[in-house]
Order: structure tokens, then sequence, then C-alpha cells
């Protein structure tokens, strides 16, 4: 198989397990879920890493530094910024509403 | 480091995205989710320095540009107001999308004239969709801190603007890959940011976060792009993971919204131009004082809180919260109708009120609390607007016809909490607004609601 088929084929299966993962997702989970797959390709990172390090002119280098504070930014930022929203929503146990009733005062 | 082993750990980061993006779609996991991701996304940022063929030439740059980022970033992350979180997540994939467009330019400045003509294609288009990403989501940035108008930009023959840059970029794009020079590629990423821009230029202020989440699922896929000419397996698989599922999320929250994707891009376009409503006369409106509030909650049955984005502006979360608990001690059956994109994204009011420890229970979705309101005495319509406007029912070819709205009309008594009589983040007037069954409270949310709970509490 030539690399470029097998780049393909990575290709075409990531494509399904994307639609597949968030295929139901309730609308509370909008956001969270927009930000963290936004900090999830914050990992053109490695990549920025990458060209940077194979710098060899200064211009190449400039643009990979800047492509490296811009990721960092990207990732780094996204997953702190999901994690903030994601708090949010812990710690409230969902009580049932009907126990709620019977149960009078839940607090 | 050992090809294979390297191979092997980029493959275990892989999967903690895919767990990442699963868990996220669940709200129990959701946080666990999130943290796996960015697990995998440290873990690979420190393998990377490890792979094969690395110089370390410029190691020291690099960490530096890192510690960089990560000042600016983290802050930024954990200061920005809750209210304020839609367009700093914005901001984080316009920069995303740039940096992707610049590893793709380093790249294609050291291939020179070595590279294939697959690897030139990946870089034109990287750096296309990663320049409208970045300038895209500046503007959407602008647009949701109100520096610039909400409203949709249309200027006359926009639309042919609109065409010829995208043509001139797909030129530019052309003369790239036969030329396989540098001012050529300089000529198409000006050309792509311009079109970035006016693409986003006409979009309404309500349907920005359905372009957010567009941009978003652009970025991934020129990552993925970027990973092809990197030969980076990481790359392609993180980027296409985020490109599937951002259109998907695209695709949903449009849905949740009552809009098709079509309509949110070119909308603005195809509609016609609104009659200015009702010429200039002034209209009678019925304002009240908080005591008149109070009355009516006072001798209510039931009654809906619908939040909107003003009541997050004012931080009145905990003071309407106050209200209501007021109210429940009362024996008033008190519940929340969330619109799904109350607010400026879909789920952002959840969050806030999540914030203010509004118990989960009492917030209703939209399909559950419609049928309600015949049976309900008052609506409190705390800062929101365009998402109980009947004109989405009414008004063919208003931007936003055809989104579904709370039904607030059918209730007894409708009460607005209202800055002023400024129409709402669509820019759309609202008819309700004059109906003999509602009351105007005039003021800042959280000033007008506390008022109304120490009258309540004098009754």
């Amino acid at each position: 198989m030539s690399s470029n088929l097998v780049w393909l084929s990575i290709f075409v299966l990531s494509v399904f397990i994307g639609f597949e993962v968030v295929s139901k997702v309730s609308t509370t989970l909008h956001t969270p879920l927009m930000s963290g797959a936004n900090a999830i390709h914050g990992i053109i990172l490695v990549g920025a890493i990458t060209v940077t390090d194979h710098a060899d002119s200064n211009l190449q280098l400039g643009l990979g530094i800047a492509a490296v504070v811009l990721a960092t930014i990207n990732m780094v930022g996204g997953f702190v910024v999901t994690d903030r929203m994601l708090e949010m929503f812990k710690g409230k146990p969902r009580v049932k509403k009907d126990v709620d009733a019977v149960g009078g005062d839940s607090k | 480091m050992n090809t294979n082993l390297y191979g092997v750990l980029i493959l275990a980061v892989s999967v903690c995205f895919i767990m990442a993006l699963k868990g996220l779609s669940s709200p129990k996991s959701a946080r666990r989710g999130n943290l796996i991701g960015a697990a995998g996304a440290f873990v690979a940022t420190d393998l990377v320095f490890w792979a094969p063929g690395m110089t370390h030439q410029h190691k020291w740059w690099i960490l530096g540009a890192i510690g960089f980022g990560v000042v600016v970033g983290v802050p930024a992350a954990r200061k920005i107001q809750m209210t304020q979180m839609p367009q700093l997540v914005a901001l984080f994939n316009g920069v995303g999308g740039g940096a992707a467009a610049l590893v793709a330019i380093v790249e294609y400045l050291k291939l020179g004239s070595g590279a294939s003509t697959a690897e030139v294609v990946a870089t034109v288009f990287t750096v296309i969709v990663g320049c409208i990403s970045f300038s895209g989501s500046i503007v959407t940035f602008l647009k949701l801190q109100e520096i610039m108008t909400t409203r949709p930009v249309v200027f006359p023959g926009g639309r042919f603007v609109i065409a010829g840059t995208l043509l001139g970029t797909l030129g530019a794009a052309e003369w790239v890959i036969h030329s396989m020079g540098n001012t050529s590629l300089a000529v198409m990423a000006v050309l792509a940011l311009l079109f970035g821009v006016l693409f986003v230029l006409p979009v309404g202020g309500a349907d920005v976060p359905i372009v957010i989440s567009l941009l978003n699922a652009f970025t991934g896929l020129t990552v993925a792009a970027s990973g092809y000419v990197l030969q980076s397996t990481l790359l392609i698989v993180a980027g296409t993971l985020v490109g599937a599922s951002g259109t998907i999320l695209t695709r949903l929250m449009a849905a949740a919204m009552g809009r098709s994707l079509f309509g949110t891009l070119f909308g603005a376009f195809t509609a016609k131009p609104q009659a200015a409503v009702e010429g200039g006369e002034a209209r009678s409106v019925k304002s009240g004082s908080p005591d008149d509030v109070a009355i009516l909650l006072n001798y209510a049955q039931r009654v809906v809180i619908v939040p909107g984005f003003g009541l997050a502006v004012a931080q009145a979360q905990h003071t309407v919260r106050e209200l209501a608990d007021l109210l429940t001690s009362k024996g008033v059956d008190v519940a929340y109708g969330i619109h799904p994109v109350a607010g400026r994204m879909p789920g952002h009011m959840n969050v806030l009120l999540a914030e203010a420890n509004v118990p989960y229970e009492q917030l209703v979705e939209m399909d559950e609390v419609n049928p309600t309101f015949p049976q309900t005495d008052v609506v409190l319509v705390v800062g929101a607007n365009d998402v109980v406007n009947p004109a989405a029912k009414t008004t063919p070819g208003c931007p936003i016809y055809g989104m579904p709205i709370l039904d607030v009309a059918s209730a007894g008594n409708v009460i607005f909490l209202k800055r002023s009589m400024r129409p709402g983040f669509a820019g759309i007037e609202n008819e309700l607004l004059y109906d003999p069954k509602t009351t105007l409270l005039f003021g800042d949310a959280k000033d007008s609601l506390t008022k109304v709970v120490s009258a309540l509490k004098a009754l």
C-alpha cells in the first residue's frame, strides 16, 4: 500500500469516528463540546514545534515561533476554559423530581 | 527515540482524543473527557521533543515560545467572565487556525521546489482555510464583544465582492501550485484573510455561534491537512476528528436554533430588505413599577422565568435565584424556561445559572416548557428578547424567522425586564412589547430584581 493510501485510510476512518462520537449530545453540552474540540485542534502545537526545530532561515524560525505561541494559546487556554465551564456542572446531584416532592425539604 | 515506540505512544494520544470527545458528549463524563484530552495533548507535546529526526537546534526558542503562550493563554482562560466565554472560544479557535496556516507556510518555504504536487495542494488548502478561520474568528470576536455592530453587515454588491474574493483566492491557489513561488503564496494568504472577514460580516449576531462552530471544524481540517504535509498521523487523526465532530455539532446547533446552515451563512443576502418597522410614530407601551410586578408575582400560582443574556450581563443570576426562592417559599410554582440558545451559545445559559446554584430541576428546556405557558400566570422575561420574539413565527424574511421560540405570549401576563426599548442582539423589533398583557420594567436587571424582591418581602 502506498503511503498516500495509508494517510487516506486514516483520514476516512477518523471522519467516521468523529461523526460517531458526537452524534448524540444534549444542547446543554454544545458549548463545552465545541470548546473541548477547539482545544484538541491546538495539537497543531506538535506540528509547530517540528517545523520550528527544522527551520533553517530566520524567516522560517520567526514564523515558526509565532506558530508555537499561537498554538500554545489555543491548546492550553482551550483546555482550561473548557474545564472551567464543566466545573459548573459538577457537584449538583440530579435529585429525581418525584423523590424531591415526596421528601419535601431536600437540603 | 525508536520510531516504533514513538508511533505506539502517538497512537495512545490519538485514542485519548477520541475518548475526550466521547466523554464531552455526556454530562457525567464531560469533565473527565476534557482532562483526558488535556493529558493526551501534554504527553504529545513532551513526546515531540524526543521524536526521531529532531535536531534541537532551536530548543530554547521553542520552549520560550511555549512559556509565553502559556502565560498569555492560561490567565485569559481563568479570568474571563463566564458571559464573555463565547468570544474567548472564538479567539482561541482563530489563533489555532493562524498557527496551522503558519506551520504550512514554514514547511512550504523549507520544502522549496522539492515539494510534491500533493504536498503543495495540501499546503494551499491549509493556508487558505487557516487564514479564513483566523480572520473570520477575529470578526466573530469583535461582534460578540460588541466592538462592532452585531447586525448583519451588508453593502451594495456585497455578494459580488465576496464571490470575487473567493475566485481571486482560488486563482492565486492555482498560481501557487504552478509557480511554487513565495509571492503567489503571500497574495493567496492575504486574499484568504480578506475572504474570512467578508464571509462573517453578513452573519447576524444571533447566528454567530453557528459560525464559530463551523470555523472550529475548518481549523480541524487545516490541522489534518498540515498533518499530511508533515507526515504526522497524530495531526491527521486529531484534526479530522475535530473537523468531523465540528461539522456534526454545527448542524446540531443550527437545528436547535431552527436555522439551516445555508440560511445562516447566506441569509443576509437572500432576505428581502426589512420593511422599516411601522414608521416613526411613538407606540405606547405599558410600563410598571417594581411594586406592580411584585403584586402580580405574589398572586400568581405558576411563574416561569425566561432568562436571557441581559441577565448575565447585569450579573443578576444570584438575585433572580433569590426571587425564585422567595416565590417558592410563598407557594408559587417557579420554573426557568431555557431556550436552547439563551445567552450567546447553545447551553450558555445553563452554565451561567449553574454558576449561581440554581437547582438543576428548575431548568426546563423549551420543548417541555412551551405546552405549560397557557397554564402559567406570569412570565418574567429577564434580559431576553429574540428568544421570545413572535416575529420568528409571524414575519417571514426577518433574520430570526423560523427559529423556535418560547411561546410566552400564551401566558396570562408577561413582564419584561429591559434596560431600554433597544431591540435585542439580532436587532429586530419585538411586537410582544406592545401587547396589552405585557408590562415593562425598565432598568438594570439586577437593580430591578432587587427592588422587586424587597417589594415582595414587604407585601
